[in-house]
Formats: structure tokens, C-alpha cells, sequence
């Protein structure tokens, strides 16, 4: 008896909160048709800011992921003073807002800011196009791979590592063949996650992109801009689409989250 | 790899506090203490605090089902828990404004309601003290439950002074994750609270709304309270975690 009343408790609360709403969001993105769905999300703009989200998430992705695993090696594996700061500011992302975030790109790279000005005079900008929406997407998603192989790398220890160099491995190749493959698991989930934070990023990009549509308007700035313009079946068309794409990332999730008792 | 994070994040942070204080003390007081951005900071404050106390009880809630429960699509469920984590935060305020704004179908309207604001915040903070608290019950030892069982304490006695007392560390860490999510909460906001000054306008769309009316130096004075006051219960939440875990909990 009490445990059913806990299960309803448990299940009412996440349908109502979670289940119900997106799933009504699907409804109603295909309540005119799947052609007009269809239509609403292959408009040139909606066309336009998938591809300049993928572009973000392509570019993030990999630079997180290259830092993350070096970060990781760094932090685990030496000793040096400030690591406990290294190890905070790190993570710092996750207590930050979104739209904080934003402002600080804002501050340094935009034209009166402290490096904005220079780069603008040598041809580059940064606010309001496409650099400064990679730069906040980077931000926003730097701590997950970091914090995803940290805990595999202490746990795997160092001894295969020594027994390696001992056996004349030079460090490059002791980390392809014995720390890589150690971590990989870690890594990958470390990547979906990255992905997606990436995917999803809004408050930030709001801020640096200048929303400008056919230019530097992501998919989560296009739903916005839909829903701003009335254009309802846009909104939910394109929310669709994100949702499909996290629903993607969770699958992945699934595959790769480390799992009790594998190790 | 400190250039890389300084150039992303560190010196950004710090022009964010530098600029905070152009006006010195005084300015950094004023932008502060406008009565919008108060009522914002305030607003921002409470709803997390309420947010993360129902979460508290909900999240053990959910991840006491998730462990100790069995029913057919336990799995589906459980990787439903991560939606929030995954689904982008302007999406999750679409689809609540859907089912609970104007013209939805179960014919409540919260939008633009100060309920709106911790809905939202409740949608997106879900995860963490639910995968907080999982793996410790998982871990739990169950001898000590039965003992207490066998000893004639109810059910409710043996959660209360034998379950409880292992996952308070967890509940705590979820909960200062989820609080340090809220405060700075800003897509899931926009679409369905309707930022009204005063009423539903939350610290960080206070922020951006300043940024884009070119009031800067006031966005940066209330980033800098918003940042000190995640950091600070993130700092404090581990403090007392830890202090629990060692008077052996």
C-alpha cells in the first residue's frame, strides 16, 4: 500500500512536471500536419540555424575535449602548488549563470572591451558574430570532460603507466596504448554531456551573438525568435527538433555512463 | 591549458568584476540596491530556496522509488531523469508554457506568474539531488534496516533514524548543485515568466534586460552578487557535507 502510494507520488510528479509537457510540445508541433511541421523547420532561416548550431557544437566539442583530457592528466597526475584553485576554476562554469557568462565575453571582446578593440582593428570580431557565440559555447561547456575522466584516471592508478616507460615506452606511446584506452569510456560520456550543453546553450549567445536571423542565429535563438513572432508551429517545430537531438544525447548517455560493477 | 582557460573563462570573470566596480563602491552600491534589481536578487533568492527544498524531498522521493521500487518501464523512468540535463533550457520553457500558459489544454494559466518562476526552476533543477541521492541508496547497507525492523521500530522511525541519516550528505551536495543552477537560471525564464519588473523578473533576465538597455556596469554589480552567492553556498554545502560524512552520519 505504501509503496504504491510512493510510486504514484514519484511518477505523478515527473509526469506532470517532465513527461506531460514535452510531450504535448510534440502534439502540438505536428497538430497541423507533418508537412507543415516539415515546412516550418526547413525555412531558409530555421535551415540556417541548425547548421550554425551544429558549427558550435562541432568546433566545442573537440577543443573541450582535447583541454579536458590534458586538464584531467594535469590535475591528476602532477603535484603542484594551486592545484585545489585549478581544480575550482574549473569549474567554475557550473556556478555561473548563462547570461553572466555572456556579459563577461561581453566585457573583453566586445568593442570598448579590453581586447575587443585591438582585434577589431586587425579585422576580427568577436561580439556579435561568430567567434564570440564558439567562445561562450566553449565556456559553458568546459568543465564536463574535466570532470568525467578525473575520477577514472585516480581509479586506474599508475602502475601500467610505470611498467610501460619501464619497458622504454616514450610517454606519447604510453598514453596511446595504456592511459587512452583506460579512459575512453569516461571520455565518451564526457563528450555527450559536452555535446549536450553545447547543443542547448541559449543565455550566453543571446548576449555575444546580437541575434542576428540568417547569420548568428542558433536553433534555440530561432525558437525564441518563432515564438516572439507568433509563428507557434515554428516554435514547436523547431523545439522538436532540439528535443529530438537531446533525446539523441541521452541515448548516448545510457551507452556510455559508467555503470556499477563494470569496473 | 591556462591560457586556453583564461582566455575563455578567467579574464572574462575578472573584466566582469573589474567593470562592476568602475563607479567604485558607491556605484557598485547603487546599481545594488536599485529597488528592480532587488526585488529581482530577492525574487531570485527565494524561488531557489523553495525550488531546492522541494527538491530535497521530491528528489529522495524519486530516487527512493528508483532504487527500492520495481515496475515495468523502471528503466524508461530512469533515464527520463536526465531530460532536464539534455534538453535545452528555452525548449523546457516552451514546452510548460504550453501545457500551463494561455489556451492550454488543462486549463491552468501560470504564465507570467511567480509560480512560473519556480516551475521552471523545479523542471531544470530535477536531476541532482535524485542522482545525488541514487548511488548512496544503492550503496546502503540493508542490515541495519532490518535490525532496526526486527527490533519493532515502524517503518517511517527506521527511514527517519536509520535511512535518513546516510543520505543527508547527498541531499545536501544535490541540493547546493541545484541552488547554484537556480540562482543563475536564465533560458526556461524566458519565454514563460514574462519578466514582469517587480513581480517575475529574476536576477539573471534583470541582467540581460540591462545589458541590452546598455546599463552594463549595473548588469556587472548584480553578476558579481549572483556569482558570489552560488559560489558561497557551493563553499558552504561542501563544508557541511563533509562535516556530516566525518561525524560519521
Amino acid at each position: 500500500m505504501g509503496r504504491y502510494a510512493l510510486r504514484f507520488a514519484a511518477l505523478g510528479y515527473l509526469g506532470v512536471l517532465l513527461a506531460l509537457p514535452v510531450g504535448y510540445v510534440f502534439y502540438r508541433a505536428f497538430e497541423h500536419g507533418f508537412a507543415a511541421a516539415w515546412d516550418s523547420v526547413t525555412t531558409p532561416a530555421a535551415q540556417h540555424a541548425f547548421w550554425l548550431t551544429c558549427e558550435m557544437v562541432a568546433i566545442a566539442v573537440p577543443l573541450n575535449t582535447l583541454f579536458g583530457v590534458i586538464c584531467a592528466l594535469v590535475l591528476v597526475r602532477q603535484r603542484f602548488r594551486g592545484r585545489a584553485l585549478l581544480s575550482a576554476a574549473i569549474d567554475l562554469p557550473f556556478a555561473v549563470s548563462p547570461v553572466v557568462i555572456g556579459l563577461a565575453l561581453f566585457l573583453v571582446y566586445g568593442r570598448n572591451g579590453w581586447f575587443g578593440a585591438w582585434l577589431l582593428d586587425h579585422g576580427i570580431q568577436v561580439i556579435f558574430s561568430v567567434p564570440g557565440m564558439v567562445l561562450a559555447t566553449i565556456f559553458v561547456s568546459l568543465p564536463f570532460v574535466v570532470r568525467e575522466v578525473v575520477p577514472v584516471l585516480r581509479e586506474i592508478g599508475t602502475e601500467q603507466e610505470q611498467a610501460a616507460a619501464t619497458l622504454g615506452a616514450t610517454p606519447l606511446q604510453t598514453f596511446l596504448r595504456i592511459t587512452l584506452p583506460a579512459i575512453r569510456w569516461g571520455v565518451a560520456y564526457g563528450v555527450v554531456l559536452t555535446t549536450a550543453r553545447a547543443l542547448g546553450e541559449f543565455g550566453a549567445i543571446s548576449i555575444v551573438s546580437g541575434k542576428l536571423v540568417g547569420q548568428t542565429e542558433t536553433l534555440t535563438l530561432h525558437v525564441e525568435n518563432r515564438f516572439q513572432a507568433f509563428d507557434l508551429t515554428g516554435a514547436y517545430a523547431a523545439a522538436v527538433v532540439l528535443a529530438l537531438m537531446a533525446i539523441g544525447t541521452l541515448l548516448a548517455m545510457n551507452v556510455f555512463k559508467p555503470k556499477e560493477g563494470t569496473r | 591549458m591556462l591560457v586556453y582557460l583564461s582566455v575563455i573563462a578567467l579574464i572574462p570573470l575578472a573584466a566582469v568584476v573589474s567593470k562592476s566596480t568602475t563607479g567604485g563602491w558607491s556605484g557598485f552600491w547603487d546599481a545594488v540596491s536599485n529597488p528592480q534589481a532587488v526585488s529581482a536578487l530577492k525574487l531570485t533568492v527565494i524561488a531557489s530556496f523553495i525550488v531546492v527544498a522541494i527538491n530535497a524531498v521530491t528528489g529522495t522521493l524519486i530516487a527512493w522509488v528508483l532504487v527500492r521500487d520495481d515496475f515495468p518501464g523502471k528503466g524508461i523512468v530512469n533515464s527520463l531523469i536526465d531530460l532536464p540535463f539534455a534538453l535545452p533550457t528555452i525548449v523546457a520553457g516552451l514546452t510548460l508554457l504550453a501545457l500551463y500558459g494561455p489556451k492550454g489544454p488543462v486549463g491552468v494559466n501560470l504564465a507570467f506568474t511567480r509560480a512560473s518562476v519556480g516551475m521552471a526552476l523545479l523542471f531544470v533543477t530535477l536531476p541532482f539531488v535524485v542522482r545525488a541521492v541514487q548511488p548512496v541508496l544503492l550503496e546502503l547497507d540493508r542490515e541495519a534496516e532490518e535490525a532496526a525492523e526486527s527490533l519493532g521500530a515502524r517503518r517511517l522511525t527506521v527511514f527517519r533514524r536509520v535511512i535518513l541519516p546516510s543520505l543527508t550528505p547527498a541531499i545536501l551536495a544535490g541540493s547546493a548543485l541545484g541552488f547554484a543552477r537556480a540562482v543563475g537560471e536564465f533560458g526556461s525564464l524566458v519565454l514563460l515568466t514574462g519578466n514582469i519588473p517587480f513581480k517575475t523578473q529574476a536576477a539573471s533576465v534583470f541582467i540581460f534586460s540591462q545589458v541590452e538597455s546598455d546599463n552594463v556596469a549595473g548588469a556587472a554589480a548584480v553578476s558579481v552578487v549572483l556569482l558570489g552567492l552560488s559560489l558561497a553556498v557551493l563553499l558552504v554545502m561542501g563544508y557541511v557535507s563533509r562535516r556530516v560524512v566525518r561525524n560519521g552520519g
